[in-house]
């Protein structure tokens, strides 16, 4: 297959069709419209349904029914509509379901505005809805990542029966960039035995569920979920280092920032700054020892996460780092998209301030 | 010895968790016995709500799903698209679906979605103890209206059945009740012809069932059918509101 | 004697609905007597009456009572 320009919202609809998806419940809201409007094309082609409800809360719980029943399925929304996707969202992962929930994050809080951003991140990685649960969240920087990570999203989905969540921005939905489908490779996954697609002659019934009324059957419940996270942490973690070697100052910065990020990179090395990115594809699991064996590394004076948000990654960097080197952070919000220059004026300040 | 009334197979051995004499229990019944006379036990899936009936998924012997509070008819739409053959059903009380729930009824109602929900109406917050419910009655007492429903603070019941019938693809709406055996047989008959119209794919069916909560209107199991029969049927007419032109 | 019922007992929760229902007025609450659940159990001392006509157990909540015609 040649390289293709795609829309990032198209990309993304299309990338679920590859790996098989046949259902997509959504709800219209910018940035993220077009990821609908592909599937309400493309989805009757490709034998599958594509529906409208009337709320993001109906379209959660229509992926709810549908994933209880078996299905590839996934929704869309950007942050006002991921908010409140977020009960729907603790019983998909009470009731051990898996699905895709893509989130092309808009500034906030509240109404806020339609320009890209970074500000779910708490959302996403510390769990929008009641109860102790994950959500594995994965971090496009292109769009061409962003086609290979949602078709992996349905394999670890099913394999862990576990929601997944891309988590993009505006930019990566509203930006046209070369894409390549290339054939992800298919994980080896478990029949669906407890789906309820009817009886169908099988003797006992399946029951999808997230009540435990006795505590201690609940308590049981959550141990059983977290032996999944436990899993999830050890062999799913993707992360890039990038130009670590020597450097002095190590960025953290994920999806499209973590471009710009490079590019203050190159910028600084002209000035004779030695400066390396550890950049997180998965936002959880988080990459904590990337970030801790970085901070053993006798040439680096300090850290600098540089978002779109007033500063939420910064803080599971502060936590992997242990402490062990000063953690900066330094970010736009609100749709604003930090430079490269106002980038490598904060490094700059922070190296002269750390020589 | 020819067996007049037995146990269908379509509840499970589970004794319910119901409170003596909440009709409930007969509402079970007449879903799970149509099921079975039709023949569809085997490809249903039932949706359980939120509120005294959401261990429903333990009372049914077909594949059954929790949904959150109100939003059994979404997740009855995922499942219905995903297996267009099956039998699916909400089961729903008035909390769950005339409160909480009004969008995604509204919603499943006018998509047509061939499914059929059971709205079990009791004027009341059973589960978390005797609340005001959007169908609790002007002047009957609850526990958040304790001097009883006053029309000017909290408005008027609402009329769910009346309310969809106006809604072109539902094409089978009946309002029945469990107060009387006579009553429960036509409550039956109107349950089977939902699922038959379902599995004809005719559009959204839906049975409201008036029903009696014992426990949260302080009376006695027997009492409480007499209640019902005084007070809610005047307000909440026994009646056929729609009905598909090709079943007539 | 056109029909014999059948009681669960231990299913009853001695809500007496099923006494409103019988037409000759034979179902009653046995008061000599507590069930597993501390109820007093329904029961048919005069089955010789009974008409079969399934009627307390339609309007039994728990299903506990079983109907046969002779």
């Amino acid at each position: 297959m040649a390289k293709e320009l795609w829309k990032g919202n198209e990309a993304i609809a299309e990338a679920a069709i590859k790996a098989g998806c046949r259902f997509f419940f959504g709800y219209p809201i910018t940035p993220q419209n077009e990821i609908p409007e592909y599937m309400s094309l493309r989805l009757p082609q490709v034998g599958g349904c594509f529906l409208q409800a009337e709320s993001e809360v109906a379209a959660i719980n229509m992926v709810y029914g549908a994933a209880g029943a078996g299905a590839r399925v996934m929704t869309s929304s950007s942050s006002p509509g991921i908010s409140l996707k977020q009960e729907g969202i603790t019983y998909i992962a009470g009731a051990e379901l898996p699905c895709v929930i893509v989130n092309i994050v808009r500034g906030g809080p509240g109404l806020g505005g339609i320009q890209p951003a970074q500000s779910d991140y708490f959302q996403a990685t510390k769990g929008g809805g009641h109860g102790d649960y994950h959500l594995v969240v994965l971090a496009p920087d292109s769009i061409q990542e962003a086609v290979n990570l949602v078709q992996e999203a349905f394999d670890i989905a099913d394999q862990y029966r576990n929601p997944v969540m891309i988590l993009g921005d505006g930019m990566i939905g509203q930006m046209m960039e070369p894409v390549e489908f290339t054939e992800v490779k298919r994980r080896q996954l478990p029949e669906k035995t407890w789906a309820t697609t009817g009886l169908r002659g099988r003797k006992e019934h399946n029951i999808i569920n997230s009540l435990f009324i006795d505590p201690a059957a609940c308590e049981q419940h959550n141990l059983k979920i977290f032996e999944k996270y436990a899993q999830i942490e050890k062999n799913e973690i993707k992360v890039e280092e990038y130009n670590l070697e020597g450097a002095e100052i190590v960025f953290a910065a994920y999806g499209t920032v973590a471009r710009i990020v490079k590019n203050a990179i190159k910028a600084l090395e002209k000035d004779g700054i030695k400066a390396g990115l550890i950049r997180p594809i998965t936002l959880w699991p988080f990459p904590k020892a990337n970030f801790l064996k970085a901070a053993e590394m006798p040439s680096v004076k300090a850290f600098l996460s540089v978002e779109m948000s007033m500063g939420q990654m910064v803080e599971d960097v502060e936590l992997s780092v242990k402490g062990k080197k000063p953690v900066y952070f330094y970010g736009r919000t609100g749709g604003m998209v930090p430079t490269p220059k106002a980038i490598v004026e904060e490094a700059k300040k922070i190296l002269g301030g750390a020589k | 010895m020819a067996v007049v009334f037995e146990k269908t197979k379509g509840l499970t051995d589970k004794p319910t968790h119901y409170c003596p004499g909440c009709t409930h229990g007969i509402i079970h019944r007449l879903v799970a016995e149509s099921l079975e006379e039709l023949g569809l036990l085997d490809k249903a899936v039932g949706v359980a709500p939120v509120g005294c009936s959401v261990f429903a998924y333990d009372y049914f012997s077909c594949d059954m799903q929790e949904a959150a509070h109100g939003r059994a008819p979404a997740c009855a739409t995922g499942i219905k698209r995903v297996h267009p053959d099956s039998a699916v059903f909400t089961y729903q009380g008035d909390g769950d679906l005339a409160s909480i729930g009004t969008a995604e009824i509204v919603h499943a109602a006018m998509r047509g979605e061939k499914i059929t929900t059971i709205f079990v109406n009791n004027a009341i917050y059973g589960m978390t103890g005797g609340q005001m419910a959007p169908t609790t009655l002007v002047g009957q007492k609850a526990t958040t209206a304790p001097l009883g429903r006053d029309a000017d603070h909290a408005g008027m019941p609402i009329r769910m059945s009346e309310m969809l019938a106006t809604i072109p693809k539902a094409v089978f709406i009946e309002r029945v009740s469990v107060h009387d055996v006579p009553n429960i047989i036509k409550a039956k008959k109107a349950i089977k012809k939902a699922f038959e119209i379902q599995m004809k794919g005719l559009g959204f069916t839906m049975v409201e069932v008036l029903s009696t909560c014992p426990t949260n209107w302080g009376k006695t199991p027997i009492e409480a059918l007499k209640w019902l029969k005084e007070n809610m049927i005047p307000y909440y007419p026994i009646q056929n509101f729609r009905t598909p032109e090709e079943v007539k | 004697m056109a029909g014999k019922v059948t009681f669960d007992e231990n299913r009853c929760k001695g809500c007496e609905l099923c006494t409103t229902a019988c037409p000759t007025k034979i179902v009653i609450m046995d008061k000599d007597r507590i069930n597993i659940k501390g109820y007093h159990p329904a029961t048919v001392k005069e089955m010789d009456k009974c008409i079969a006509c399934g009627s307390c157990a339609r309007i039994c909540p728990d299903v506990v009572i079983k109907v046969e015609k002779l």
